[in-house]
């Protein structure tokens, strides 16, 4: 049986399908992240769940019981959204402490839990702060330490890590991470970041005009992208001629011919981008004049290609 | 070398560095002159503030004629008493309706989507009515609620007449409605931008924590809302309490609120040698204002603590 399970639910707004026949379940303690463009329909689907948007048909199964009638409060769900969302008038232990006290647990036993769960987010110290005096990174440590202090069946993050800057997006993505291991959470991400959904999943929803293109590992969904969407999504993608058709192959799947080999495409280089051990040359290709990038390991590159320059381009054989 | 070129170029002065000033910040006082600028601050409280309210309270303090008591005194005994309750109670309850029937006409509006013009509409009717006030007011309730009013006899067709239930335009329930006509229209302007100002996420955000409805109000709404529910409630207070044309009309002049009858002193129309008891009567209303205003500093700080 599963933690959550969405059963064929569809929601439209007006003319737009928001979501179409969406289906997926999510096993305990799994960690699935909903990955797509804006307007794909993936906030839509964690709205449903979390029972602030109303679906037109389908059901939510919570283990064994359909949930969607059941208003939001009553759903258990903890919820993270992108703006952090404290109460800006209480305190950081009251903000955690808040979904117990609407639920009548006595004064000390709140106090406790509180506690503990800054101390799992590692910001026990912080607990007499309000809100505007923490940084955002905090703020949302905190808004994931509130949510989970109800012990909630599912955890709903929508894109949570969006509104902070790139170093402690890293930080708040491992945190994330290591709270659904340690505590075994179900857990629903939304993003429209590949990095995010890459690094921090257990499975990929890739989803496109409200309807899933592929469900899958990250790995799985790298490597064996299920629709052309899902190859131009995630991590970026080569079209290249081949015969009549054309292939599709990624960057770091392409290796530069060296000298007298006979190549598959010949291009002129019109970028060298270096990115440490990486370096991306990007190429038009002779024939059809098609843009491609060549991802190259940056110490095997050969000093002499330059900006201009015509060379030739295989696909690398494993 | 040419790294801190660059990055003291990259840097912006969180002051406004030289290139972002506006032609005003341009032309700066050296430091030591800046209190300067604050003269024309000063100068204009001192004179129509300080300076008024000075020789007010001289002159109150005197005893009237054959009174050995002085003017103050006078003024919080007998009738004057009598007009000082009578207008503090008008003003609390048109104050606390105001407040209750303004901010549920404000959230209710905010609800409507649809027709995108309504909520438009509905500010700009509100700032109409909300200034609107004195003779034109009391002349359109006089017309419409008066004794040949034309609601009064509409009324009457059913057979409800309003004058034998008690009901005058002029006595305190009359008054009490037309001031809520302006009274609601002023808190719906102060709670719209405050409604507005609740995030939606953070009643989703309660909702999630498992809080009913009521206990996102209890817990969340009104706690955030409290500011402005206080400030609203001062700001209608003082605004009843300072009404005078339009009570003043709806009774010819009988109505028994304190501003009225300063107005029979300001005429001259009042016992010869009492004429310090009008300053007395205007300068117990300066005490109640601060007061309100006091008590009113004390409670908003206490409610906007977790702004500080």
């Amino acid at each position: 049986m599963s933690a959550l399970e969405f059963v064929n639910v569809s929601k439209s707004f007006g003319d737009v399908n928001a979501l179409n026949n969406f289906t997926i379940a999510l096993e305990q303690g799994e960690l699935v992240s909903l990955l797509g463009p804006s307007g794909c329909g993936k906030t839509t689907a964690l709205r449903i769940a979390a029972g602030f948007e109303t679906s037109d048909t389908g059901s939510i199964l919570l283990g064994s019981t359909n949930i969607i009638s059941l208003p939001a409060h009553q759903r258990r769900m903890g919820m993270v959204f992108q703006s952090y969302s404290l109460f800006p008038h209480l305190n950081i232990r009251d903000n955690v402490a808040f979904g117990l006290k609407v639920r009548g647990v006595p004064g000390d036993v709140r106090k406790k839990r509180a506690g503990e769960m800054l101390d799992l987010v590692r910001l026990s110290d912080l607990g007499h702060r309000m809100p505007h005096q923490i940084s955002g990174g905090q703020q949302q440590r905190v808004a994931l330490a509130r949510a989970l202090a109800t012990e909630p069946h599912v955890l709903l993050l929508d894109e949570p890590l969006s509104a902070l800057d790139a170093k402690i997006r890293v930080e708040v993505r491992d945190e994330i991470r290591r709270l659904n291991r340690d505590l075994g959470v179900t857990t629903m991400f939304v993003t429209h970041d590949q990095d995010e959904a890459m690094s921090i999943s257990d499975r990929i929803c890739v989803m496109n005009n409200g309807v899933i293109e592929q469900i899958g590992s990250p790995r799985d969904v790298y490597n064996n992208p299920a629709t052309s969407f899902v190859a131009h999504f995630v991590g970026s993608i080569n079209s290249l001629p081949r015969g009549n058709t054309r292939v599709l192959i990624r960057p770091e799947n392409l290796v530069l011919a060296t000298h007298g080999e006979i190549a598959q495409w010949r291009g002129a280089v019109t970028d060298i981008t270096f990115v440490g051990a990486f370096t991306k040359i990007s190429v038009v290709l002779d024939n059809d004049k098609s843009s491609v990038s060549v991802l190259a390991i940056s110490s095997q590159i050969d000093h002499n290609i330059a900006i201009g320059k015509n060379i030739g381009i295989n696909e690398e054989i494993r | 070398m040419a790294l801190t070129g660059i990055s003291s170029l990259g840097q912006s002065d969180p002051k406004g560095g030289s290139h972002t000033r506006t032609p005003l910040q341009r032309f700066q006082l050296p430091v030591k002159f800046k209190p300067i600028g604050l003269i024309p601050f000063f100068g204009f409280v001192g004179l129509f503030l300080v300076w008024p309210a000075i020789s007010l309270f001289r002159l109150a303090i005197q005893p009237t004629k054959n009174s050995d008591i002085s003017a103050m005194r006078e003024a919080i005994t007998g009738d004057y008493l009598d007009s000082f309750i009578y207008t503090i109670k008008l003003s609390l309850l048109t104050a606390l309706l105001g407040v209750l029937l303004g901010s549920l006409l404000a959230a209710s509006v905010l609800r409507i989507e649809r027709p995108r013009w309504f909520r438009n509409f509905m500010t700009s009717f509100a700032g109409v009515a909300a200034n609107l006030g004195g003779i034109p007011l009391a002349f359109a309730f006089i017309a419409a609620l008066g004794t040949q009013g034309l609601i009064t006899k509409m009324i009457d067709y059913f057979g409800i007449n309003l004058s034998d239930a008690g009901f005058r335009i002029s006595n305190f329930a009359g008054i009490t409605i037309v001031y809520l006509y302006f009274q609601i229209p002023l808190m719906f302007l102060i709670m719209v931008p405050a409604f507005n100002g609740l995030r939606a996420s953070w009643s989703e955000a309660a909702a999630s924590l498992g809080a009913a409805p009521w206990q996102y109000w209890r817990y969340v709404g009104l706690p955030l809302l409290t500011p402005a529910l206080l400030g609203g409630f001062l700001l209608l207070f003082s605004n009843a309490f300072s009404a005078y044309a339009t009570a003043y009309a709806l009774s010819s002049g009988g109505a028994r609120l304190v501003p009225v009858q300063i107005r029979f002193f300001l005429q001259g129309n009042t016992i010869t040698g009492k004429d310090n008891l009008g300053y007395a009567l205007a300068a117990w209303m300066i005490i109640i204002m601060l007061i309100t205003m006091t008590g009113y500093l004390f409670v908003r700080r206490r409610a906007e603590k977790w702004q500080q």
